[in-house]
């Protein structure tokens, strides 16, 4: 289907049918019962999911095909997000415009920064990419938000205010980002029962953005440009020696991540008109790094899940306080009620990353393929065949 | 004239002369070897005939354009393509991928953005390669990674990706180091067919004499940066410089 093999057109319907039916699937518990507070299928939570397994998907064309680790695609992803709102204060609310100039700068802006950083490889580039994008933060944060000049509107966040001229905006259109009309914060609820699903208009436009953007990647993946980008990183000596100049392969490869971050941006600014600039700080960028090798690094699927699990444990563990926990553990005597979450205290709330770090840890020891991997040995114990060589840490890109 | 000219090349790192005014011709469709002891230059100016290092004085002519300040991957599209003393492949793709990359180098050039058909429809390419594949023999591992191959199968890969860009010239570093005796018999018989069967030069540095009395046609002595002497094989055997600088007891 669609020029794919069939592993490639099932690994895609999978994702289809998950995105599609994200609303029921992260909704399994009746609301108002006790486990309700682990459901994620309220939009907000759910456009995250989507937009930074956009984000992902586009940094591990980077990192998974060429091995280029780079720490400062946020920057592309603010950038994305401030061409966004630009749009959305002179001309239209549409989203459709705002997504393309934040794809289009985004780009162009990739193209400066890989330009110069890809001069170096390894460590360096990694610090170079930091050290754009850290400027690229400074510059937003305070340089560009001059009353002179104010391009960012610094610490405040780009916003769309009532006297911003909007040009093409007319009345009858929703005061809010809409798609040709229809407001990215309409939302349907549909009741069964004891449960409640929300199909928001603005998730389901990221879902599709998802679906075409993780079918652009299976292509790259799988074409004579994707097999280049692998051979970068297995070995450019013979790369060079074999007529090949790897620089341009790379450069495309940076270009094409940063587009994808600058899509990311771009919808999250659409899901939600404001851009600020933290969005571009160093902790964005290492949160993509951290999503792809958890999810398994050059694997297709992998850069999405990683994306959905931090995100879901950001948002379920940050919620948890001391009163829910105390509600847990009422059944035990009450010193030891106490002691209980005492412990577990600098894990939730706020404490959330540490949680993160220790899984993060976990996975990076004992599935270094990431979840996939994970998903992987799971699917051969199933099946009760023996370890196989894949669980030497190097993944098959295929999956 | 000779398809590769080397004319006065000299080359210094810091107090060290590493080449001194070099001179060498290497005649189409023969095979040329350069021996000399260790620390001699061989790796040296193979170096500067490959777009590695580039000389201080002095001109490398392929075919009639100079070499000299062009990039690796330049020096590869005119035609010249280069074995490594460790094979070097792409060891994390398979067997199969490493044989298209050097085909579709060959077909498209140094880069093209290719990035919407899938492999696979390129059936020339994928015809080509896995001809070349028959050819050196090592079709039934298509799929394993190139990585897992033993060592004489890597550098029959690596041998492979170089013919299937058509070269003119192949340079070859010490081919056989490092191998057993049974591979660098293998090794050698399959320079010996793609000599007899291919319209190729080949230019070959080598430390083993087996290696370069089975396959040379002419030979150049290097021996502390300078061509001691260039002769046919026979001649240098029976050469009393060539015993004192480099032979001595092995020959």
């Amino acid at each position: 289907m669609l020029g794919l093999n069939k592993k490639d057109t099932s690994l895609l319907l999978v994702v289809a049918a998950l995105t599609l039916l994200a609303p029921f699937i992260l909704n399994p518990f009746p609301e108002g019962s006790a486990m309700a507070q682990f459901n994620a299928g309220y939009p907000d939570l759910m456009q995250r999911f989507v937009i930074f397994g956009i984000f992902a998907i586009g940094f591990n064309i980077l990192f998974g095909l060429t091995g280029y680790l780079s720490f400062g695609h946020a920057a592309f992803l603010g950038v994305g997000s401030y061409s966004a709102v630009w749009i959305f204060k002179l001309f239209t609310y549409n989203v459709l415009p705002a997504i393309a100039l934040s794809v289009v700068v985004a780009g162009l802006f990739s193209l400066l920064i890989g330009f110069v950083s890809l001069r170096r490889s390894g460590i360096y580039f990694s610090i170079l990419t930091l050290a754009f994008a850290q400027m690229s933060f400074a510059l937003a944060y305070s340089v560009l938000s001059n009353p002179r000049f104010n391009l960012t509107n610094g610490e405040t966040g780009l916003q769309v205010y009532a006297d911003d001229p909007q040009w093409f905006h007319r009345d009858g259109l929703p005061d809010l980002p809409h798609l040709f009309g229809l407001s990215m914060r309409s939302t349907y609820r549909l009741d069964l029962g004891a449960w409640s699903f929300d199909f928001n208009a603005g998730y389901y436009l990221c879902a599709v953005v998802l679906m075409v953007v993780f079918y652009l990647a299976i292509r790259i993946f799988r074409s004579p440009f994707g097999m280049m980008l692998r051979a970068v990183k297995s070995n450019q000596q013979r790369m060079n020696y074999t007529g090949l100049n790897s620089r341009p392969y790379t450069l495309a490869a940076f270009v094409i991540s940063g587009m994808y971050a600058g899509l990311a941006g771009g919808l999250m600014a659409a899901m939600d008109p404001l851009a600020g600039a933290e969005r571009m700080q160093w902790t964005a960028s290492g949160e993509v790094v951290l999503m792809t090798i958890l999810g398994g690094t050059g694997t297709l699927i992998g850069p999405v899940l990683g994306a959905g699990f931090i995100k879901y444990f950001e948002n379920i563990f940050s919620k948890i306080n001391d009163n829910v926990l105390h509600g847990w553990f009422a059944f035990l005597p009450d010193g030891m009620e106490d002691f209980v979450v005492a412990i577990i205290h600098p894990f939730i709330g706020k404490g959330w990353h540490l949680t993160l770090g220790l899984l993060f840890m976990l996975v990076v020891i004992f599935l270094p393929g990431g979840l996939v991997e994970g998903g992987q040995r799971l699917r051969n114990w199933v099946r009760g065949k023996p370890k196989t060589e894949n669980t030497s840490g190097k993944t098959e890109p295929a999956e | 004239m000779g398809i590769l000219e080397v004319k006065g090349v000299n080359k210094r790192f810091g107090g060290l002369q590493a080449l001194g005014d070099v001179n060498l011709s290497v005649q189409e469709n023969s095979v040329h070897a350069i021996i000399g002891p260790n620390g001699a230059g061989k790796s040296t100016l193979l170096n500067c005939l490959v777009g590695k290092l580039i000389p201080d004085t002095g001109s490398v002519m392929f075919d009639g354009q100079s070499v000299l300040g062009r990039a690796p991957f330049e020096i590869n599209q005119m035609g010249i393509s280069r074995v490594f003393q460790t094979p070097e492949i792409f060891g994390e793709l398979t067997v199969m991928e490493n044989m298209l990359i050097p085909i579709f180098a060959k077909r498209d050039g140094a880069f093209r953005m290719h990035a919407y058909e899938s492999v696979q429809s390129e059936k020339q390419v994928v015809e080509a390669a896995e001809e070349m594949l028959e050819e050196m023999n090592m079709a039934d591992k298509r799929e394993m990674h190139s990585a897992s191959l033993s060592r004489g199968d890597k550098r029959r890969l690596e041998i492979g990706m170089c013919l299937s860009q058509q070269p003119r010239l192949l340079l070859l570093d010490e081919p056989t180091a490092g191998m057993a005796r049974a591979d660098t018999n293998n090794t050698i018989d399959l320079l010996k067919q793609i000599r007899d069967e291919r319209d190729i030069t080949i230019a070959i540095i080598e430390h083993d004499m087996h290696v370069v009395f089975s396959l040379a046609d002419r030979i150049t002595v290097l021996a502390q940066g300078t061509p001691l002497v260039e002769d046919s094989p026979e001649n240098i055997r029976g050469n009393p410089k060539v015993r004192e600088a480099y032979l001595g007891e092995s020959a």
